[in-house]
């Protein structure tokens, strides 16, 4: 999974062919905003290239926490997504990373529309779909399918996985040409499952198994995007290569754009194009694969960097391990200015003071931080 | 660390030596555990035997005894109205004998009541599972304010004393009410007050279960495929609720066979003359089963083994196909 460690130079998308490059974003004018701050400064972005499927644009969600059995009285909110910008381009994939706690999964709850943002937008193939009610959206889930993190509880023990694998072309009411049950058996066989076991019920299968069931489910109303949640990250060690390496193929095989949320860089190294790290609902580093791995300018994208395992074990022992003090501060009450500097080794005064943007550094790679640096830390 | 053969082949894309294409399903499962539970298979022969004997009363009547609601005085003793001959009159013509003072068939009557105790008990039983499925399926499903409003019903009800409330009820209804008279409403309004105060048992249960299905990712990625609430509820937390519910309604049949015999006791059951356990029961404890026991005995027994035989097939179910709830 990380072979090609060392290719810092290489592009981003080496083997993909036609990758359009990375849309112009113009360099943010505001701040971004901070935890007080009115949603909105990221706003009038350019449109970008024509390539892109998805569009997000300051999305910001809130959980409203409420307090007290009798009178329910509001005690402010979780803000689990706090103006996040992104675009991903048809045929790429963006990794987005995160400790648990960060959003990136509501993000993508927000981008499938199983949340409704509170403020931001979610644009989607040319349309915004931040506030499209359940009926009209029911089209558009034929286009944006999810990949679920836990096999287990991810499909109905009580359905066979022919049901399950059906469900969405009953619930879209596309009927294929040759049939639902033959189109079963062939996504069955696409995923690498025996498709003779439509009939049988997903607790006969082992966790890989049942991924690649979820994955066949996804994968059959024929979707542009996928949002893939943690999808290897409660399988085993030995069975996540073999999944990321589905999911790889059938990207190629399929020109499918995925959004890959994983809670640690070496997850998302194989497959992504390029990588979002979020700390506390704001993405604090968003750069091409190639330039994170190798010219990551953050200090908590230096911190994670350095928790990926390297497979030397020479140069594993020599490099130095950043160890961050401290949990990660609650979202209900995020601190101030940048939110990474209670943990941050170079923090200044500025950074209790004031949130740093998310600036364009270089070339396609913003970074939200008041020093930023580059840091060999793999 | 050498693994052994077979456990390198976890997720092999490979199919098993031998190809089994028909699933288990959790029905199939159920069904093998349960055949091995003796008295749950027993007291499942018995009431299927119960239950053709309901249905078939008429024939078996007019086999082995005398229609239920014909008087021989000829019987009884006319000085004490209790019946001639030995054990209440028993005979082979009379296997139990013949009530006192109006020298009814007690055979008759105990298998014509078996019709009473158990059409009241299974409609009020299928109207509790079908309200209590559908109203808990809704509180844990929606949430919210749904939640508040049928959890609370759910207590009230369950506070409220339902055997004086049948008695109220059956008070200020009248002979012809809903296109109904007689027995058939007198037996439609048990069931619908049995049915009111037995739902929410099933509810709470069901409102339990789904508190927990509906944090599952199966639910998410229905949803995320476009389904509706409708769908969602009956497609995918239904067929998950279903053994909890048909375990906990096979235990409410006997309450509800109990609760129908406590009010066709206390006179707002059925109306006499049709034969009913309870009301059988009712005359019986009159001061007549010190002289004839087997007045009372029958519909006593009758009562008594059928609502064992529910509670036997009922924790049976239980074991079968909810194993890790056993015990309670």
């Amino acid at each position: 999974m990380s072979d090609n460690l060392a290719k810092d130079l290489a592009s981003p998308a080496a083997g993909e062919g036609a990758m359009p490059t990375p849309p112009a974003d113009a360099p943010a004018t505001g701040a971004v905003p901070a935890a007080t701050a009115d949603a909105g400064a990221l706003r009038d972005r350019p449109a970008g290239g024509g390539d892109e499927l998805v569009r997000v644009t300051d999305l910001t969600k809130l959980f409203p926490v409420r307090r007290g059995t009798l009178v329910r009285r509001g005690a402010g909110a979780v803000r689990a997504v706090d103006g996040v910008s992104f675009a991903i381009d048809r045929g790429t994939t963006l990794g987005l990373v995160g400790e648990s706690g960060s959003g990136k999964s509501t993000a993508g709850r927000l981008i499938s529309r199983l949340l409704e943002p509170t403020s931001g937008s979610v644009v989607f193939d040319g349309q915004d779909i931040s506030h499209l009610s359940s009926r009209q959206l029911r089209p558009l889930r034929r286009d944006i399918q999810m990949i679920f993190q836990d096999p287990y509880s991810s499909l109905n023990p009580r359905h066979t996985i022919g049901a399950i694998v059906a469900a969405p072309m009953r619930i879209q009411k596309q009927v294929p040409r040759r049939g639902v049950r033959d189109r079963v058996r062939e996504l069955l066989e696409l995923v690498g499952l025996n498709p003779e076991h439509y009939n049988r019920y997903p607790n006969e299968f082992s966790g890989g198994q049942r991924q690649r069931i979820g994955i066949a489910r996804a994968l059959a109303t024929r979707p542009k995007l996928i949002i893939a949640d943690e999808p290897v990250s409660a399988l085993d060690v030995s069975i996540r290569a073999q999944i990321i390496n589905l999911l790889d193929g059938l990207r190629t095989e399929f020109g499918l754009t995925y959004l890959f949320i994983a809670h640690d860089l070496s997850m998302v190294r194989h497959l992504s194009d390029r990588v979002a790290v979020m700390y506390l609902g704001q993405i604090i580093e968003l750069a091409d694969r190639t330039d994170l791995f190798s010219g990551a300018l953050h200090p908590y994208t230096h911190a994670l960097l350095s928790a990926v395992p390297i497979p030397d074990p020479t140069s594993h022992r020599r490099r130095e391990r950043i160890r961050l003090h401290d949990e990660v501060p609650s979202p209900l009450n995020p601190p101030v200015a940048c939110r990474f500097h209670p943990r941050c080794w170079k923090a200044q005064e500025i950074c209790r003071t004031e949130a740093p943007p998310l600036l364009e550094r270089a070339p396609g790679h913003q970074v939200a931080c008041h020093f930023p640096e580059k840091r060999d830390v793999v | 660390m050498t693994a052994p053969p077979g456990e390198m082949m976890v997720d092999s894309v490979a199919a098993p030596a031998v190809v089994q294409t028909e699933g288990r399903s959790l029905w199939r499962s159920g069904w093998i555990r349960l055949r091995r539970d003796k008295p749950a298979m027993i007291s499942g022969i018995f009431l299927i035997l119960l239950a053709l004997i309901a249905i078939f009363a008429p024939v078996i009547v007019s086999l082995l005894g005398h229609p239920p609601n014909e008087p021989h005085y000829d019987l009884l003793d006319p000085n004490t109205a209790a019946p001639r001959g030995r054990f209440g009159g028993m005979s082979w013509d009379y296997l139990l004998g013949v009530e006192p003072v109006n020298g009814r068939d007690i055979f008759s009557r105990t298998v014509y009541g078996a019709r009473v105790s158990l059409l009241v008990a299974l409609l009020a039983t299928a109207t509790a599972v079908i309200i209590g499925t559908v109203l808990g399926m809704l509180a844990g499903y929606l949430g919210g304010l749904w939640d508040t409003i049928i959890a609370r019903l759910m207590d009230l009800l369950l506070s409220v004393p339902s055997v004086l409330f049948a008695i109220a009820i059956v008070a200020v209804i009248p002979n012809k009410a809903f296109g109904l008279s007689g027995s058939g409403l007198r037996i439609a309004v048990l069931v619908f007050v049995i049915g009111i105060f037995a739902w929410p048992y099933i509810g709470r249960i069901v409102r339990g279960q789904v508190l927990s299905l509906r944090e599952r990712e199966f639910i998410e990625a229905s949803r995320s495929l476009g389904a509706g609430t409708f769908t969602v509820m009956f497609r995918e937390l239904l067929p998950n609720v279903a053994a909890p519910v048909l375990v906990y309604s096979t235990l409410l049949i006997p309450t509800n066979i109990l609760n129908e015999a406590a009010l066709s006791y206390l006179g707002v059951g059925v109306r006499p003359p049709t034969a009913s356990w309870g009301d059988s029961l009712a005359v019986s404890s009159h001061g007549w089963y010190s002289i004839e026991p087997i007045f009372m005995l029958a519909p006593g027994l009758a009562i008594f083994a059928t609502v064992l035989a529910f509670n036997l097939l009922g924790d049976g179910l239980r074991d079968a196909f909810d194993p890790r709830g056993g015990g309670r």
